[in-house]
């Protein structure tokens, strides 16, 4: 039955069922009542209470509220049991940032920055640490789990790095050429595909990858535990988290990121040859040819130098913002992407310090 | 239909429900009726399939047979507007609260009110805070966020979202379990009062015995993949079968007797 409100004699007839999709469209135009009477009143839920008791404040006047006759007995300890839990005046409203809130939040972001960088510090000295105890009790490595991480963050994405790297190469020849050629230079094509790819694209593209697939894969792994309190339970058990889950995932990284540096450096090279041959004429044999007469050993050594140092940045980054989960799941996800974007920056910046110093010492 | 008939016919009716997960049989013809306005617990050996007939119940398994009947209504075969009907009719309180960890516990409670209705802002947030303070949780709990609340207090909140609608039928996922005595016989007391204001129905899966003393009407003992028995407290203690001879009269179950025996249950309320 729909909702009625009259208002007869100075009392406010209520009628219907009163429920919670309807009261908020009930008029209030109320003249001057002097009570409520809900005798006609149907069904009447938390929403109806409410609305009735709302009703009577707003005759009453702040201090005493109307009274309201006619309720059953389920009605009144419904109405009673609204009236004890209506809202407090000082409900605190959602509060908008102030100006001062948002230099303090800049302020806050800086120190943050400045303290997760000492932290990150902190945390590589750990695992230096973990490491040196290795040399020292080569037993305590993990082997298993650092057979497992290796197939898992190395022989598992070949095929990924490889047809990215094939990709690559594609992309660079063709492009490379159609500029050369207006100089009649088509046969550089070579050099720039060798020494772009193997100086920096192959092993720079690598590493992000690499990031993207195992730095989040490290960051969820670890996260979800640390949710669980299998990190905590690890410690009470006297057993170094560092040791067991960080050690044998940054120690798989350095050990296969070079091979899937060398992968993507030859998938580059084919892919690069095989357009050149196409696009330009130029044969695998006269590429070969250029190939080893061109280009030093230094340029493949210079891209391949920087795997372990990619790995390590990848590693470290993505297993120590897996051990900054806190307890719910909003921060898992969101300390997983931090993990893949701050790792992919990180890379960057090594790269681009890697230029500069290889430039100094002009390899 | 009028009001006693309908009062007659149970608001939940499980017939000949079978489910599988894989070989592994859960259930294998259960039968269960829960008349309206009653409070049922549903008692159980862990792996006993529990939550497996809640989640049924609600929809959100498939059983593999039998039927599931809510107001009359089957479950399996609705339309999408008519589960979306069903689901506005009850509320559902996860082991854990299951509150949205991305918003404040008010927000958690606005959430049924905005998806199934259109208020305005004022009254949305009036409601919801009268919800939260009647599951007995502060004003200043009301902007703080899922993760920063005790294992309790997220209870308290899952019930108050549960309740937002004002459903007629609420599921409790093992209410009181991992709260200390205290607040386990709060919640207890929540429940029985809530549940006598807004006259729901409310089908309880727990192992708590002294729930079960304090406030379950009727409770219904699921062992050997069916509904072993069902009826009051006093019946459950007549039941002749070795397991639920063993729960109802184990030491803790004694201790929970006796204690309860005590206080009327009336009083709880």
């Amino acid at each position: 039955m729909p909702p009625g409100i009259e208002v007869t004699d100075g009392r406010v007839v209520l009628s219907g069922d009163l429920l919670i999709g309807d009261v908020a469209d009930l008029s209030r135009d109320l003249q001057d009542a002097q009570s409520v009477d809900i005798e006609q009143v149907g069904r009447m839920d938390t929403a109806g209470a409410w609305f009735i008791l709302d009703l009577a404040a707003q005759i009453g006047g702040p201090d005493a509220s109307a009274p309201i006759s006619g309720a059953s007995d389920v009605q009144t300890l419904l109405l009673d049991t609204v009236r004890e839990n209506m809202p407090g005046a000082d409900a605190a409203p959602d509060a908008w940032p102030s100006l001062t809130d948002r230099i303090e939040m800049i302020g806050r972001k800086a120190h943050d920055a400045w303290r997760s960088t000492v932290e990150i510090i902190g945390f590589l000295g750990q695992i230096v640490a973990a490491l040196a105890g290795l040399v020292i009790h080569p037993r305590r490595l993990r082997l298993t789990s650092l057979v497992h991480h290796m197939q898992e963050v190395g022989w598992n994405a070949v095929p990924i790095v490889a047809l990215m790297a094939f990709l690559i190469g594609i992309v660079l020849a063709f492009q490379g050429s159609s500029q050369l050629r207006q100089f009649g230079a088509e046969v550089f094509v070579v050099d720039l595909i060798a020494i772009s790819i193997l100086r920096e694209l192959g092993i720079l593209l690598t590493a992000i990858i690499i990031a993207g697939r195992s730095g989040s894969a490290f960051t969820a792994a670890i996260g979800s535990m640390k949710m669980r309190e299998e990190v905590d339970a690890m410690r009470t058990l006297g057993l170094d988290p560092v040791q067991i889950l960080v050690v044998p995932r940054v120690l798989a990284l350095i050990f296969t990121l070079p091979f899937l540096g060398l992968i993507a450096d030859i998938s580059g090279l084919v892919g690069g040859a095989l357009m050149s041959w196409i696009e330009l004429g130029v044969s695998p044999g006269v590429f070969q040819a250029r190939l080893v007469a061109d280009v030093n050993i230094w340029q493949f050594a210079v891209g391949i130098i920087k795997a372990p140092f990619f790995a390590l940045i990848i590693g470290v980054i993505g297993c120590y913002e897996g051990l900054k989960v806190g307890g719910n799941a909003e921060s898992l996800g969101r300390l997983t992407s931090t993990s893949v974007v701050v790792s992919i920056f990180l890379v960057i910046v090594a790269d681009a310090m890697f230029s500069v110093f290889f430039a100094l010492v002009g390899v | 239909m009028t009001e006693t008939e309908q009062a007659e016919k149970p608001i939940i009716r499980v017939r000949g429900l079978v489910k599988r997960f894989g070989t592994h049989v859960v259930h294998d013809g259960v039968d269960l009726d829960v008349r309206r306005g009653e409070i049922i617990g549903i008692v159980g050996g862990s792996g006993t399939g529990k939550s497996v007939l809640l989640h049924q119940i609600v929809g959100l398994l498939k059983p593999d047979a039998g039927q599931i009947e809510v107001f009359g209504q089957s479950v399996r075969d609705t339309s999408d507007e008519e589960y979306r009907d069903l689901r506005r009719r009850w509320g559902v309180m996860f082991q854990d609260g299951a509150l949205f960890s991305s918003l404040t516990v008010r927000q958690n409670v606005e959430v049924p009110m905005k998806e199934q209705l259109d208020l305005p802002d004022d009254l949305r947030k009036t409601l919801a805070g009268i919800k939260v303070r009647m599951v007995g949780l502060p004003d200043s709990a009301q902007g703080t966020y899922p993760s920063d609340l005790s294992g309790g207090m997220r209870k308290r909140a899952g019930f108050a979202r549960a309740i937002s609608l004002d459903p007629e039928i609420v599921f409790l996922d093992e209410p009181t379990a991992g709260l200390d005595p205290i607040g386990a016989a709060a919640f207890d007391t929540l429940i029985g009062r809530l549940q006598a204001a807004l006259g729901l129905t409310v089908f309880m899966v727990t192992h708590d015995l002294d729930s079960l003393h304090a406030i379950c009407d009727r409770i219904a003992v699921l062992a050997e993949k069916k509904v072993l028995a069902v009826g009051t407290m006093a019946e459950m203690l007549e039941v002749d079968h070795p397991w639920v001879r063993e729960y109802f009269h184990g030491p803790r179950a004694r201790a929970a007797l006796a204690t309860t025996d005590t206080t009327d249950k009336d009083e709880m309320r």
